[in-house]
């Protein structure tokens, strides 16, 4: 065997070049980013271009949130994000319950729905969405940003294969001492989820604060803009030629994802695994 | 059993309420609009609307712009996912070869850009693309290759879009083969070992065998996500050049922007379709090669 070992100790060294070149070609663009949001528009047009701004300066952040009205847009969401969150949080982990631990007549025929919704994408559904949401008169409110995603079926999911773990006998002890169906919940269920409803609820934060589509379609004056739609709408209009601006806006929406990303990174990584290994 | 009974319906009103009204409604609501004439004018007053049958849909077949659309979406899903599920295979194996040390810092560092919103990401690689002034073409400058005006031109603007959808995608492909990878007993390895296999011959009859459940999910996830393609083109390209990047949800949206909801709707179902069969497809295939 040790006649392989230099050899192993090569191909080990190899392995880490491999990786950490790779490496470098993801996170690359972010310093790039983040470096060059402290650049004007004349470095920025430079060929070839810079690493380090030459003449740093928080002009492009100033214009955003003085002239521009980015404050308004991280506000929305913000609002938007917490709201979503707080609703899939509440309503998906009770009908998780329901699904995993109570009988009632029409509970299959929920579970299937909620499977079977798991398939539909948005492109396909945001057309009759709108239709529905312009008829209830929610076109560019905060209602008709949130209603629509405030109770996902996937969270349903996730909360159902998660308290289906939780053992019967905890539950029917707490019965017995007379308690009613909602404190079983509140005061049984719900604390023991802990890891669950971390993963669904940094989830659904990310894909709030994110997301796109629904948002472009409901918000329709800049009032209710949600700061991807800002900034998509920027890049293609008037201020496509401003490049400090598009980039300093492009780090006010990553930057807050990363810092919550850095402290939860471990409830990030391994809900995405469980949710990949469950379904 | 009936306060189970009406227990159970306390706890799952409100979802089931939501989904009705804000999901399954529309969804159902959009199939009958794919068979009519509906404008964004005729939404208040639904009996304007006249039914055209398959007209919408016939139409399809027929639109230059659409039918370019589905083969850029398409050639997205075939030389996208590919290249996707491979890099995220290869790096977890790396990750996963015990050998590696930094092992957190490399799962974080290529799994940071899932978490950005691609809108941002998109804004950002628009400049690495320039064709003077990016990072693209001045580090190939380096090595003595003048790039190409990557996002303006027909034969390059496509491919780079895709380039920057499998930079974006491959750390969750990683992370779920991970998992997948963590699932396998060591066991396995060590009979193997015993039996006189080999690298390759462990990879190919024991991690492949057992990674196919892990294989088949992010597949069927993958191919979900690519055939939504949207805020990629978007941002970058706008469709173009000439509908170069154009992509299937890219043309939903303009048809909904101009109104027409019924064209719309036809267009979406046929995307719902395509996943549909493609889930299916992904299914039958990568669980046929199991039992051969």
């Amino acid at each position: 065997m040790s006649r392989q070992r230099p050899r192993d100790r090569a191909a080990a060294t190899v392995l880490h070049v491999v990786l950490a070149a790779g490496l470098l070609v993801m996170i690359a663009p972010f310093v790039w980013m983040l470096l060059s949001s402290f650049k004007g528009d004349g470095e920025l047009r430079q060929t070839p271009p810079t690493w380090l701004p030459a003449d740093p300066s928080l002009a492009n952040y100033r214009e955003l949130f003085d002239r521009l009205d980015f404050p308004r847009y991280f506000a929305n969401s913000a609002l938007v994000a917490i709201l979503v969150t707080a609703g899939n949080l509440l309503i998906c982990s009770a009908t998780g319950y329901a699904l995993a631990k109570l009988r009632f007549a029409g509970r299959r025929a929920l579970f299937l729905l909620v499977l079977g919704n798991l398939m539909v994408p948005p492109a396909a559904t945001f057309v009759p969405q709108f239709v529905l949401v312009s008829n209830l008169g929610l076109v560019n409110t905060y209602a008709g940003l949130i209603l629509p995603n405030i109770a996902l079926a996937v969270n349903v999911f996730l909360m159902r294969q998660f308290i289906l773990s939780i053992p019967d006998d905890l539950l029917e002890s707490a019965r017995v001492d007379g308690a009613g169906e909602w404190r079983v919940y509140w005061q049984i269920v719900l604390p023991l989820c802990g890891p669950a409803l971390a993963t669904v609820g940094i989830l659904t934060f990310l894909g709030s604060w994110n997301s796109f589509l629904w948002p472009l379609v409901v918000a329709t004056t800049e009032d209710k803009y949600t700061l991807p739609v800002a900034l998509a709408l920027y890049s293609v209009g008037q201020n496509q030629t401003r490049y400090g601006l598009l980039l300093a806006g492009a780090v006010t929406i990553i930057l807050p994802i990363l810092i919550i990303f850095a402290l939860l990174q471990r409830h990030f990584v391994q809900g995405i695994a469980t949710t990949g290994l469950k379904s | 059993m009936t306060r189970h009974r009406l227990a159970g319906w306390g706890f799952a009103l409100p979802f089931t309420v939501l989904f009705l009204v804000f999901l399954a409604g529309p969804v159902l609501a959009s199939l009958a609009m794919s068979f009519t004439d509906i404008r964004s004018a005729d939404v208040r007053d639904p009996l304007a609307v006249t039914p055209i049958g398959l007209g919408n849909y016939a139409r399809l077949f027929e639109d230059e712009q659409f039918l370019q659309a589905a083969g850029n979406t398409i050639l997205v899903v075939l030389v996208g996912l590919p290249l996707t599920v491979a890099l995220g295979l290869a790096v977890a194996l790396g990750l996963n070869s015990g050998v590696v040390r930094f092992r957190g810092l490399f799962r974080v560092g290529y799994y940071l850009p899932v978490v950005t919103s691609i809108v941002a990401i998109a804004v950002v690689w628009r400049f690495l693309l320039q064709p003077e002034s990016g990072l693209v073409n001045g580090l190939l400058g380096l090595i003595g290759v003048d790039g190409p005006n990557w996002l303006n031109n027909t034969s390059t603007a496509l491919p780079a879009v895709i380039a920057m959808i499998v930079w974006r995608g491959l750390g969750f492909q990683m992370v779920i083969f991970l998992a997948g990878l963590q699932a396998i007993p060591q066991e396995l390895y060590e009979a193997a070992r015993i039996d006189g296999a080999g690298r390759w011959a462990q990879f190919r009859h024991v991690t492949l065998p057992a990674l196919r459940p892990t294989l088949v999910f992010v597949t069927v996830i993958g191919s979900i996500g690519l055939l939504q393609v949207f805020e990629e083109p978007f941002v970058m390209t706008r469709g173009g050049p000439l509908a170069s990047t154009l992509t299937v949800a890219q043309s939903v949206y303009s048809q909904f922007s101009f109104g027409n909801y019924g064209y719309a709707s036809a267009m979406s179902y046929l995307l719902f379709i395509a996943i549909v069969l493609l889930s299916i497809l992904w299914f039958r295939l990568l669980r046929s090669e199991e039992a051969r």
